[in-house]
C-alpha cells in the first residue's frame, strides 16, 4: 500500500487521493485546496487594495467591488482558513493521542470532498453570471433584493461545504472522546489537541444555525417564502442573528486552533513543558463557552435598545480576561526557557504583540457606546484583520512550517522561511495598523471609493503599499514549497530535536497505520519524558505487536458530494424556468442518495496488516533511518 | 555602544507620534475633533479605553521583550535544558484578578453611556400649547439617497440635513428599501436604518456648520447597500436657532417662480419630465419618490457627493448610472419621450434647479 508510493504513476496517485480514507492524506487534500483558495481570496484582497490605493480610482466597478469584497471575506473564512486548520487537525491530532486514524475514516473523507465541491460551486459564480455581492455576512435586505444567481452561490455553495465542516467537526468530538491511547487522559491530551476538542464542540453548536438561517435564505430567494421580507411581515434582523449566532463562535473555531498551534510551538521551541497548562485548557473551555454568549456585540447598532446593548458588552468585556490569561502563560512559558528562533517560532513570537494589539481593540469594541462610532467603519477592518491575520493566518503560516515535516518528510527552507515572515509580518502591520485611523476619521468600511476631499488618501496609499508587501511574502512561501518539493531531503521522526508530543515519536511522514504499536503515554509531553529517561525508541507500547484492522479506501464520499454539486445547479436553475433544471435536481439527489444507499447496503470490513508485513515494514523504516542519519550527519540542529 | 540603535528608535517614536497627530483627519468628519456631545462622550471612552488598553501592552511587551532577549538560546546555551516549571497559582490569580478590575473600570461608564445615549422620554415632550418642545426628524434611507422630514414643520428636504445648534434633536430612522446606517462622525455614533422597524436616537450639534471649511459636516451610509453604497453620503447644515427659525419659515413658503427665460424653460421641461418623482416644494406632504429638490440651489454637493456645478449636474442628468451606479433615477430617454436631453434642455434645466433656493 501506501509505502510504495513513490512507485506509483501519477493518475495512479491521483485515485488513490480521490478514494482515500486515510487522516494524513485528507490532511494534505485539506491543506492543498485550502492553500488554493487562499492564494484566491488573496488575489482578491489585492484587488480590493489596488481599488482603495487613490481616491476615485476606477480599477474595479462599484457592483464588481462588492463582488470582490464578498467573496474575499467568504473565501478567506469558510474555504481558506478552516480546511487549513483542518489540514493541521487531520494531520497532527490522531497522532498527537496515539491513534491509527479518526474514529470515521469514511467521514473524514466525505467532509473533505463536500467542503471542496461547495468551494468549487461558490467559486464558479465568478464565471457563472456573477459572484455574490451582499458581504461575507450577507444581511437580508440586500440578499434578497441582490439580482442574478450570486447570492444563491453562496447560500447553496455555503450549504454544501457546511455539511462538510460539520461532519469533520463531529468526527473529530468522536476520534478525542474514544481514541485516545493509554494513559492519554484529558488533563495529558497536547494544547492543539484541546483547540481542536473545543473548536470541534463550537463546530457542532455553531453550524446548524448558519444552517437554518441559509435554509430560509434559499427558501425565500428560490421558493418564494417570506421569511426575510419586510413587505410581507418577514424580518431582517432575524438573518442577523443567525448569522452572529454562528460567526461568533466562529471567530474562535478559528482562532482556537492557532492557539493550539502557537501552544505546541512556544513549548517546543522554548524546550519548556507549558507554563500553567490546567489554565490554559480551562481558558479554552471558557472562550469557547463564552463564544455563544456575545453574538449581539456585532449588532450594538442595530437598535435593540439600551438594555440588550449593555448586557452584551459586558458579556464581552469578560472574555478578554481568558484570553489575556493565555498570553501571561504563554509568555511565562518563553520566559525561563531555552529560545530557539526557528520560522515556527519566530511567526510564534510574533503573534503575541499582534494579536494583543487585535484583542485591545476588540475590547474597546465590547464598549458599546464607542462602538457605535467605530462599527461598520475601517476600525473595525483593523479590528478583525489583526485577529484572524495575527492570530489565525500567522498560525497557519507557523503550522506549515512546522508540520510540513511531518506530513511531507521534507524540511521547509527556514532561510525562505525568514524572508516569507519579514515581508509578510511588515506588510500585515502597515497594511492594516493605519486603517484604525481611517476609521476613527470617519471611513465606512466596504466602500468602493472615496473622494478626495476627506483627508484619508494618505492612509489608504500606506495600507495598500503594505498588501504588496504581504503578496510578496506569501510568493517567497510559494517558491519555498516548490523548492523543498523539488530537492526531497527526506527527514527523521524528530526534525526540530525539540519535539515533545507522541507526533514527533514516529517517522516523517509516519506509516499508514501511524503507530505499529499503540504507545502507553505517561504522562503530559509523553514524548519528551521518554527522551528525558533516555528511551532510545522514543516510546513504551501498550500492547504487544499484532494485526492491525484498517479501513478500505472509497470512492463513495466523492460521489455523495459531486451529486450533491450537480443538485445545486438544478435547484438554482430551477426558479429561472429552464426545463432541464429539475431533472438536474432530482439527479443530483439520485446520486448522493443512491451512493449512500450503496454505503449502507455493501458491507466493506476493511482489511488486516499481519505482523508479518508489520515486521517488515518496520525493518525498512530502519533501514532508511539509518541511511539518513549516515547521510547528512548533524545537518538540522 | 549603545548610542547608535537608541537615536534609530527614538526618531522612529517620533515619527509614529507625528503620523498620529497628523492623523485626526478632517473636522467635518473626523470622530476624533467631536462636535456635540454624543460624539464628545464616545470620544472620552475612546480615551479612557486606550489609556486602559495601553497599560495592558506596555506590561505585556516587558515581559515579553525581556523574555525574548533573556533566554535565547545564544545566551543561554545549546545544550541546556530548562526547569519544566508546572505553573504558579499565585501568578494565575494575579493575571485573572487585575484583568477583572481594568474590565470594571471601562464597565461602569459603558452602561452608564449606553443607556445615556439612548435615552428618548423628551422626544414627545410637549409645552402648554401642544407644541412639541424638542425637533424630531424623520429620516428615511432610500437607495442612493436620503429624505429628511422635519414632522411638526411640515416641511421636508433630502441630502442636506439642517438642524439647529446647542440642543438635543431627535431622529426617527427607517429605511424604504434595503438597510442603510446612518452616520455623522464628527456629531456622534451611527445607528441603523432597519427596513422593518424606526430607530429613534438623538445628537446635539455644537458648531455653526459655516465655521468649517467645507461649511458642512459630512454624513455617511455605514451599512453595505448595493453598489452605490460608497456614494450613499449626505451633508449636515448646523445653525443657531434664530437662522434655523428662518430657514424653517423660508421652507414653508412657496417656492417663486424663476423669472429668466432660460430657468422658466427649464421649469416647463422640469414639470414634463420630472415631477412625477421629484417635488419643488419643501411644504409638500408626501414623501418622494426621488428627492425633494426645494432647496437645490442651497446644496453643496450633486447627488450627495460631487461638485455643486451646473456642468456636474448635467452630466449627471444625462447619464446618472455613470456617476452613481444602480441608483433608481431614470435615463433621459425614459422620461423624455425616447429622446436624450439636447444641450439647450439641460442648460434650462439646470438654470431651473440651481435657482431652486431658500437661502439667501
Amino acid at each position: 500500500m501506501s509505502s510504495n508510493s513513490q512507485k506509483k504513476g501519477f493518475g495512479a496517485t491521483i485515485w488513490d487521493y480521490m478514494t482515500t480514507v486515510d487522516h494524513k492524506k485528507i490532511a494534505i487534500l485539506y491543506l492543498i485546496s485550502g492553500g488554493f483558495f487562499f492564494l484566491v481570496g488573496g488575489v482578491e484582497a489585492m484587488m480590493i487594495r489596488i481599488q482603495l490605493m487613490k481616491a476615485g480610482n476606477d480599477f474595479l466597478s462599484a457592483g464588481t467591488y462588492n463582488e470582490v469584497l464578498t467573496m474575499h471575506g467568504t473565501t478567506m473564512i469558510f474555504l481558506a482558513a478552516m480546511p487549513i486548520l483542518l489540514a493541521f487537525m487531520n494531520a497532527v491530532s490522531p497522532l498527537q493521542i496515539g491513534a491509527r486514524d479518526v474514529a470515521f475514516p469514511f467521514l473524514n473523507s466525505l467532509g473533505f470532498w463536500l467542503f471542496f465541491f461547495g468551494g468549487v460551486f461558490l467559486n464558479l459564480s465568478w464565471f457563472l453570471g456573477g459572484a455574490p455581492d451582499a458581504g461575507w455576512t450577507n444581511y437580508a435586505s440586500l440578499a434578497l433584493a441582490s439580482e442574478g444567481h450570486g447570492i444563491d452561490f453562496y447560500s447553496l455553495g455555503l450549504t454544501i461545504s457546511g455539511f462538510g465542516t460539520l461532519i469533520a467537526g463531529i468526527n473529530f468530538l468522536v476520534t478525542i472522546i474514544n481514541m485516545r491511547a493509554p494513559g492519554m487522559t484529558y488533563m495529558r491530551m497536547p494544547l492543539f489537541t484541546w483547540t481542536t476538542f473545543v473548536a470541534s464542540a463550537l463546530i457542532l453548536l455553531a453550524f446548524p444555525p448558519l444552517t437554518v438561517g441559509i435554509f430560509f435564505m434559499v427558501f425565500d430567494r428560490l421558493f418564494g417564502a417570506n421569511f426575510f421580507d419586510v413587505t410581507m411581515g418577514g424580518n431582517t434582523i432575524i438573518w442577523e442573528h443567525f448569522f452572529w449566532i454562528f460567526g461568533h463562535p466562529e471567530v474562535y473555531i478559528l482562532i482556537l486552533p492557532a492557539f493550539g498551534i502557537f501552544s505546541e510551538i512556544f513549548a517546543i521551541f522554548s524546550r519548556k513543558r507549558l507554563f500553567g497548562y490546567t489554565a490554559l485548557v480551562f481558558a479554552t473551555i471558557l472562550i469557547g463557552f463564552y463564544g455563544f454568549m456575545v453574538w449581539a456585540h456585532h449588532m450594538f447598532t442595530v437598535g435593540l435598545g439600551p438594555t440588550a446593548n449593555a448586557v452584551f458588552a459586558l458579556a464581552t468585556m469578560i472574555i478578554a480576561v481568558p484570553t489575556g490569561i493565555k498570553i501571561f502563560n504563554w509568555l511565562l512559558t518563553i520566559w525561563g526557557g531555552n529560545i530557539s528562533f526557528t520560522v515556527p517560532m519566530i511567526y510564534a513570537v510574533a503573534f503575541i504583540p499582534s494579536f494583543v494589539a487585535g484583542g485591545v481593540t476588540g475590547v474597546m469594541q465590547a464598549i458599546a457606546p464607542l462602538d457605535y462610532q467605530l462599527h461598520d467603519s475601517y476600525f473595525i477592518v483593523a479590528h478583525f484583520h489583526y485577529v484572524i491575520v495575527g492570530g489565525v493566518v500567522l498560525a497557519i503560516l507557523a503550522g506549515t512550517h512546522l508540520y510540513w515535516p511531518k506530513m511531507f518528510g521534507t524540511m521547509l527552507s527556514e532561510k525562505l522561511g525568514k524572508w516569507t515572515f519579514w515581508f509578510f509580518f511588515i506588510g500585515f502591520h502597515l497594511t492594516f495598523f493605519i486603517q484604525h485611523f481611517l476609521g476613527l476619521m470617519g471611513m465606512p468600511r466596504r466602500v468602493y471609493t472615496f473622494g478626495a476631499d476627506q483627508g484619508w488618501d494618505l492612509f489608504n496609499a500606506i495600507s495598500s503599499a503594505g498588501a504588496l508587501l504581504m503578496a510578496i511574502g506569501v510568493i517567497i512561501l510559494l517558491v519555498n514549497v516548490v523548492m523543498t518539493v523539488v530537492k526531497g531531503e527526506r527527514v527523521g521522526n524528530d526534525p526540530w530535536g525539540d519535539g515533545r508530543t507522541l507526533e514527533w515519536a514516529i517517522p516523517s511522514p509516519p506509516p499508514f497505520y501511524n503507530f505499529a504499536q499503540t504507545p502507553l503515554v505517561r504522562g503530559l509531553d509523553p514524548y519528551w519524558i521518554e527522551k528525558m529517561e533516555g528511551n532510545k525508541e522514543g516510546m513504551v507500547y501498550a500492547e504487544p505487536l499484532g494485526d492491525i484492522h484498517m479501513p478500505n479506501g472509497s470512492f463513495i464520499p466523492f460521489v455523495i458530494s459531486l451529486g450533491m454539486f450537480i443538485a445545486a445547479f438544478g435547484a438554482m436553475y430551477h426558479m429561472d424556468g429552464h426545463v432541464w433544471a429539475l431533472p438536474v435536481l432530482i439527479g443530483g439527489l439520485a446520486i448522493t442518495f443512491g451512493s449512500m444507499l450503496v454505503r449502507s447496503l455493501k458491507d466493506d470490513l476493511g482489511f488486516h496488516i499481519s505482523k508479518e508485513e508489520l515486521i517488515a515494514d518496520n525493518e525498512r523504516i530502519q533501514r532508511e533511518a539509518r541511511a539518513l542519519e549516515g547521510g547528512k550527519k548533524g545537518g538540522l540542529k | 555602544m549603545m548610542k547608535g540603535p537608541k537615536k534609530w528608535r527614538l526618531f522612529a517614536l517620533m515619527t509614529a507620534l507625528l503620523v498620529f497627530l497628523s492623523g485626526c483627519g478632517r473636522e467635518e468628519i473626523s470622530t476624533l475633533i467631536p462636535a456635540g456631545k454624543v460624539a464628545q462622550d464616545q470620544f472620552n471612552l475612546l480615551i479612557l479605553s486606550s489609556i486602559v488598553m495601553l497599560f495592558v501592552i506596555v506590561v505585556v511587551t516587558i515581559i515579553y521583550v525581556l523574555a525574548i532577549v533573556k533566554f535565547r538560546r545564544s545566551k543561554v546555551g545549546e545544550d541546556m535544558i530548562p526547569e519544566q516549571v508546572e505553573g504558579s497559582a499565585r501568578l494565575e490569580f494575579i493575571w485573572t484578578a487585575i484583568p477583572i478590575v481594568l474590565l470594571l473600570i471601562l464597565a461602569v461608564p459603558t452602561v452608564y453611556s449606553t443607556f445615556d445615549l439612548a435615552d428618548v422620554t423628551a422626544m414627545d415632550a410637549q409645552d402648554e400649547d401642544g407644541a412639541a418642545e424638542n425637533l424630531t426628524v424623520n429620516v428615511t434611507g432610500k437607495l442612493y439617497w436620503w429624505e429628511f422630514e422635519y414632522p411638526e414643520q411640515e416641511i421636508r428636504t433630502a441630502q442636506e440635513l439642517v438642524v439647529p445648534t446647542g440642543e438635543r434633536v431627535y431622529f426617527n430612522l427607517i429605511a424604504a428599501d434595503v438597510k442603510h446606517s446612518f452616520w455623522i462622525p464628527s456629531v456622534g455614533g451611527k445607528l441603523d436604518v432597519n427596513p422593518e422597524n424606526v430607530n429613534t436616537f438623538y445628537l446635539e450639534f455644537d458648531k455653526e456648520s459655516s465655521e468649517l471649511e467645507e461649511g458642512v459636516y459630512f454624513g455617511k451610509c455605514a451599512e453595505l447597500c448595493g453598489p452605490s453604497h460608497a456614494l450613499m453620503d449626505f451633508k449636515v447644515k448646523t445653525l443657531n436657532r434664530e437662522d434655523f427659525d428662518a430657514w424653517v419659515a423660508a421652507m414653508q413658503e412657496e417656492q417663486a417662480a424663476p423669472t429668466e427665460t432660460v430657468a422658466q424653460e427649464g421649469q416647463q421641461i422640469f414639470e414634463q419630465s420630472c415631477i412625477a418623482c421629484h417635488a419643488t416644494n419643501a411644504a409638500g406632504a408626501a414623501t418622494g419618490v426621488g428627492p425633494n429638490l426645494a432647496t437645490f440651489g442651497d446644496r453643496t454637493t450633486i447627488a450627495g457627493f460631487m461638485e455643486h456645478d451646473e456642468e456636474t449636474l448635467k452630466n449627471w442628468i444625462a447619464d446618472p448610472q455613470q456617476y452613481k451606479p444602480g441608483n433608481l433615477m431614470p435615463n433621459p430617454e425614459e422620461i423624455n419621450n425616447g429622446e436624450p436631453f439636447s444641450d439647450q434642455e439641460l442648460d434650462a434645466l439646470a438654470a431651473y434647479l440651481m435657482g431652486l433656493k431658500v437661502e439667501e
